[in-house]
């Protein structure tokens, strides 16, 4: 009896160990998440006003004004990156999950890994020599097509994946009702996988919109309001980058200002996205 | 059997999965307006037949020899989604598409297949649910998912949707095998009214369930068919021994 109760005692303590152990990861995952957020709101908060959205920024050496082009901008960069990487990645996807089990498929899926691994400047760079040399100027044109391809990998993973699950049942419903297998992926597995790939999307979106190094060679950055895609454009991590490492101290607030509202923009990005894809139906 | 009265002619058919046969050399016809019931112990081959009669054995990479003609036509000739929505299929598991409403699950095959009229969609979608004895029950709540009814709901929604795409022969693989009684016999009900309208090939397992509702009963055994009879011939008095032997439950 003595026995037995010893190994249940070891049983229970080893039990409270892993859960204490388990409880400290998440913790240790979470508390940099918190002092992220907890130091930017703390110090970007003094100058985030209806100003900051509105107003442009002043000339050198005065202080106040905001960042209405740089918002404006890293939407339109978004924006371009999306209409580029969404579409180009959905397909991808789907044509990997699909009908990707071949060498070709194999090959794609390949590219698309070493793609997600390239730094992110390395393609800054790229769209550099590719568009901005051959049109002799920077553009938020340059800016989005970096920031698409920056999109395609997360996109892709997720759409094949998210397709990966959706019953193979469905298809064959889908097949037997005689709808070609080409409306069939459209209307029925791809309908059904949509949530997810939503959620691809939004991740891809969102690291789109957080990038820096990229813009630096292609959308450059503007102190003026501008929303041609022809032209430089001003976007708030270039602005952050800008304003952090200047001297003025004023310069320095607003640069935490610019990445509280970087975070702002992405979280009501992400609720935009959960109301849009929320369930029709009452209990799924 | 008159000529005429043949829906499906199969001749000498063999199945294959790469280079495995799993059907060997079948024989025969299904007659308009029957229904036919297909048993046999389980892997002996009832769902490649079955899915070869739609050409749904080709979409998992089967391949076959020998014929099957349909009103007279061989089925290799023919445009395999053309087919398809002459030749509907019933799935063992119910598989709604969960994407979608009660309505436009059955509504799903007439639109993608370039039915657009709305007025004319809601009143095929409404005679199919009275078809497949579902509407009472769904009447009121058309635009729930498709996936949050009973699993006997589902299966009758998915021949509610087989149907809205108005086939002439209707498959069904194990349609109540994942069921629970009431359902059952709800199925069954279904069954002996859709086939003044439809012919009907099923596969079971359930042998009460064969002599309920079919016409005539097909013996597959290790992919071969062992006998093709009435039904009743074939329960109360079959010419093989291995029939016998399955009916009676000495083994399978
Ligand atoms: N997709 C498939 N690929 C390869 N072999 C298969 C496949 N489906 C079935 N088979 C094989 O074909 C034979 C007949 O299977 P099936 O037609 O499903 O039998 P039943 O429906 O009578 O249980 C079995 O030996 C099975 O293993
Ligand atoms: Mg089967």
């Amino acid at each position: 009896m003595k026995h037995r109760n010893y190994f249940l005692y070891r049983k229970k303590t080893t039990n409270v160990i892993m859960m204490s152990l388990t409880v400290i990861a998440a913790l240790a995952a979470v508390i940099p998440l918190f002092l992220i957020f907890y130091y930017t709101l703390s110090k970007g908060i003094a100058y985030l006003n209806l100003n900051f959205f509105i107003a442009m920024p002043k000339p050198v050496g005065e202080p106040g004004g905001g960042m209405a082009n740089a918002i404006v901008g890293t939407l339109i960069l978004i924006g371009i990156g999306g209409a580029i990487g969404i579409p180009v990645g959905i397909m991808t996807g789907t044509y990997l999950s699909e009908f990707g089990k071949n060498k070709f498929g194999f090959m794609v899926r390949f590219l698309t890994d070493v793609l997600s691994g390239v730094p992110s400047i390395v393609v800054g760079v790229v769209a550099y020599t590719m568009v901005v040399i051959p049109m002799k100027h920077f553009s938020a044109l340059a800016g989005g097509i970096a920031l698409g391809i920056l999109m395609i990998p997360t996109i892709t993973r997720t759409t094949e994946e998210m397709i990966k699950l959706v019953p193979h049942s469905l298809r064959e419903a889908g097949l037997a009702l005689g709808i070609p297998k080409w409306k069939t992926t459209i209307a029925i597995v791809l309908r059904t996988a949509w949530k997810g790939i939503a959620t691809g999307v939004l991740l891809g979106l969102s690291r789109a919109a957080g990038e820096t190094a990229p813009l630096l060679f292609t959308a450059l950055g503007n102190r003026f309001w501008s929303t041609k895609i022809m032209q430089p454009i001003a976007s708030l991590t270039v602005y952050i980058y800008d304003y952090s490492k200047s001297p003025f101290e004023d310069w320095n607030q607003q640069a935490w200002t610019a990445a509280l509202v970087l975070i702002i923009l992405i979280s009501v990005l992400s609720l935009l996205f959960r109301f849009v894809t929320r369930s029709k139906y009452k209990s799924d | 059997m008159p000529q005429n009265d043949i829906k499906i002619s199969v001749k000498n058919l063999d199945a294959f999965y790469g280079k495995n046969k799993v059907l060997h050399n079948i024989t025969m016809d299904i007659p308009s307006n029957q229904v036919v019931a297909i048993i046999g112990p389980s892997g002996c081959g009832k769902s490649t037949f079955i899915r070869c009669l739609n050409r749904m054995h080709e979409v998992v990479g089967g391949t076959i020899t020998g014929s099957i003609m349909l009103d007279g036509e061989d089925l290799s000739k023919n445009d395999p989604v053309l087919l398809r929505r002459r030749v509907g299929m019933v799935f063992q598991k119910p598989n709604p598409f969960p994407s979608m409403s009660i309505f436009n699950n059955v509504a799903a095959g007439l639109r993608l297949n370039g039915v657009h009229n709305k007025k004319e969609i809601s009143l095929i979608v409404e005679k199919c649910l009275k078809q497949a004895a579902l509407w009472d029950e769904v009447k009121d709540n058309l635009d729930d998912s498709g996936a949050n009814i009973s699993g006997g709901q589902q299966q009758r929604l998915c021949i509610a949707r087989t149907l809205a795409v108005e086939p002439e022969v209707i498959l069904m693989d194990e349609p109540a095998s994942a069921l629970d009684p009431v359902s059952t016999s709800k199925i069954e009900s279904l069954i002996f009214e859709l086939k003044k309208d439809y012919t009907i090939v099923i596969v079971t397992h359930n042998m009460q369930q064969a002599a309920r509702v079919s016409d005539r009963t097909a013996f597959f055994y290790l992919g071969e068919l062992i006998e093709y009879d009435i039904t009743k011939q074939i329960f109360l008095n079959p010419a093989k021994k291995q029939t016998e032997d399955y009916i009676t439950g000495r083994f399978g």
